[in-house]
């Protein structure tokens, strides 16, 4: 089978299992709605009115309700996917993540700062905007601390990363420390959440992710070259540095995107793309849609099972807790001796 | 193995004052030399004389201090990643892959310095990377996964992958380093018969004989500076063995091949007659600390 046959059928089979997760997802909840009248509604919704009958609460709930919350899973959970792939690939490290050079670390600071401090941020900054640019700042700064005369080794990025990470997280504790009323909020937004979606916060990350998700997609050769090492891929005309800071920027912004948006969710970027490299290989091209996909699919399922309890959970304690040990699975029949 | 090849007036890589420092040791300390397209060129000389710093530097991997590197009348290190990759095209002396990717996958990606970032996959892709299957005789397993392959047929592999780039100058960084007999004999007669085809390839080897017997030239490097460069047979005398590398040595001729053969000796065997001198202590500082910066 030829590469791009096999990139079809793959995403074909994920995009089908996305559909049923959905489906599944959007049915579930305090009312439960069965699949057949949750496509009916999907069907006969706005963009594609196919003229199916569905009753108007169902229609309510779902498209309303459940719907938001569960393309915004979706959407972040390829961009955490995505990133963490790049980031693995990159820094030839099976535990690189999207966070690993600080952005994760950024947001918070910047979402704890705004909830935290007794005034308001300059410019009127709301809570997503504050986190998305500290999650910028911070990955910048990483790449220029760890950047001399024009050359950024992988290895001096990896240990400034743990080092900001490091620094961020005294600030976040400081923070948490004067937050007292706010505490409780706090802690929410840093162990991740998609509750209380509306439409208009999935617009910002569904306008943003499609062009940075095909910026990487017609990097994927270059990233396979850059598996053989930084000097290989110089002598197979891959210039190394620019390409770095292409793929660094992008994947930070993603990240980016999608943290300011639901907090720090963890462990989907490093075990999603691991995961799916056992199935499909070590090849970009096919690597990249698979993770995406794989990626939305993991996060509708996991925020499904956060708030389908009799009490909702933040989803990063539901990614960390069922993730964990399905990695370790992983480890131990599969053998990941490498990336 | 020396024959008269096709020599064109323009050499087609010019080496010029080439000085290279790395981590405040000079480990090139004004490196010239010619080479015509066409020629086998072997680098010898001991552990740490800058065989494998002379490599990366005409790779474009490391930037020289002073001089330069032409290759087909382009200089090196002013040049683009990839328009340096279209003119060299180096084999690894690593040849381990840590990824499994399957071996055409990897042969394809030495078409890289010749596509675009949106350009197709193109008709005269596939028939470079057909051909370096072909004369690599990697067919065979082109659909394996390049960790499941021997040394020998990784290096093969990269030798492939290193055909596909389809530039003049081939480089090799000890290409026999780790094979068997049979492989090391197979490896050399291909980059031969590939030079012979008028490519050009500069390899380091450090079996004396096999360099000996493959190549055109051979360019005898110790402490940074070569030191003799020509045909096998003059540049392998027992003198300049013993300058370079500090060892006493019997220059033959090899029966078989009727190339020169060189027989190191340890301090015991040495001939009596002789022995005062050919164990004199170098100089402190000369640099065979046995690492290959």
């Amino acid at each position: 089978m030829t590469l791009r046959t096999r990139t079809l059928a793959w995403s074909t089979g994920l995009t089908g299992l996305l559909a049923v997760v959905l489906v599944i997802s959007a049915g579930t909840g305090p009312v439960s709605i069965p699949p057949a009248t949750v496509a009916k509604v999907l069907l006969s919704a706005d963009p594609i009115p196919l003229g199916f009958e569905a009753p108007r609460t169902s229609r309510v709930i779902v498209l309303n309700v459940r719907l938001p919350r569960i393309v915004l899973a979706a959407f972040v959970g390829v961009a955490l996917a995505t990133a963490g792939t790049v980031m693995q690939g990159f820094f030839r490290n099976p535990m690189a993540d999207p966070s690993i050079i600080g952005v994760s670390s950024g947001a918070a600071v910047g979402a704890v700062a705004t909830i935290v401090l007794p005034f308001a941020l300059p410019f009127g900054l709301e809570l997503q905007a504050a986190a998305f640019l500290a999650a910028v700042l911070a990955a910048f700064g990483v790449y220029l601390i760890a950047t001399q005369g024009g050359h950024t080794p992988t290895a001096t990025l990896l240990l400034a990363g743990v080092a900001v990470q490091t620094f961020l997280g005294a600030i976040i504790s400081l923070l948490l420390l004067h937050s007292g009323q706010s505490l409780r909020r706090v802690v929410y937004w840093l162990m991740g959440h998609l509750g209380g979606t509306t439409w208009d916060e999935v617009q910002v990350i569904a306008v943003a992710l499609p062009p940075l998700f095909l910026v990487l997609l017609f990097y994927a050769r270059d990233l396979n070259v850059l598996l053989l090492g930084e000097e290989q891929a110089r002598g197979l005309g891959v210039e190394v540095e620019r390409t770095k800071r292409i793929l660094l920027a992008v994947s930070s912004v993603a990240t980016a995107a999608a943290v300011a948006v639901t907090g720090v969710i963890g462990f989907v970027g490093l075990i999603v793309p691991h995961g799916m490299r056992l199935l499909v290989g070590p090849d970009h091209r096919i690597l990249l849609p698979s993770s995406a996909l794989a990626g939305a699919s993991f996060l509708v399922a996991t925020d499904t099972l956060a708030r389908s309890g009799p009490a909702e959970i933040p989803v990063g304690i539901v990614t960390a807790a069922l993730g964990a040990p399905f990695f370790l699975y992983l480890l131990r029949s599969r053998e990941v001796t490498e990336l | 193995m020396s024959t008269d090849r096709a020599v064109s007036a323009e050499p087609l890589l010019t080496i010029d004052g080439l000085r290279v420092r790395l981590g405040g040791a000079t480990v090139l300390n004004g490196v010239d030399t010619e080479t015509d397209r066409g020629r086998f060129v072997g680098v010898v000389g001991p552990n740490g004389a800058g065989k494998t710093t002379l490599l990366r530097t005409v790779a474009g991997a490391i930037p020289p201090d002073a001089g330069h590197v032409a290759v087909d009348g382009q200089r090196i290190h002013g040049l683009s990643s990839k328009a340096t990759s279209r003119l060299v095209a180096s084999v690894p002396q690593d040849t381990t892959v840590a990824f499994e990717f399957d071996v055409r996958t990897l042969v394809e990606m030495g078409r890289n310095p010749h596509r675009s970032r949106f350009g197709r996959w193109t008709d005269a892709d596939a028939a470079a990377v057909e051909r370096a299957l072909d004369r690599t005789d990697t067919h065979q397993f082109a659909d394996r996964g390049v960790t499941t392959l021997s040394g020998g047929e990784r290096q093969r592999v990269l030798l492939a992958r290193a055909l596909a780039q389809d530039a003049p100058l081939l480089l090799l960084d000890e290409p026999t380093g780790s094979l068997d007999i049979n492989h090391q004999v197979r490896t050399l007669d291909l980059v031969s018969d590939l030079a012979a085809e008028g490519r050009t390839a500069l390899a380091a080897i450090h079996d004396l004989d096999l360099a000996a017997r493959y190549c055109d030239e051979l360019l005898l490097i110790s402490d940074g500076r070569v030191v003799a460069a020509g045909p096998p047979a003059t540049v392998l005398t027992e003198s300049a063995i013993r300058d370079a590398f500090d060892a006493t040595a019997v220059v033959s001729e090899n029966p078989v091949t009727g190339t020169v053969s060189v027989t190191a000796l340890g301090d015991d065997e040495a001939p009596s007659g002789d022995r005062s001198d050919s164990v004199a202590p170098r100089p402190a500082g000369s640099g065979s600390d046995g690492s290959e910066p």
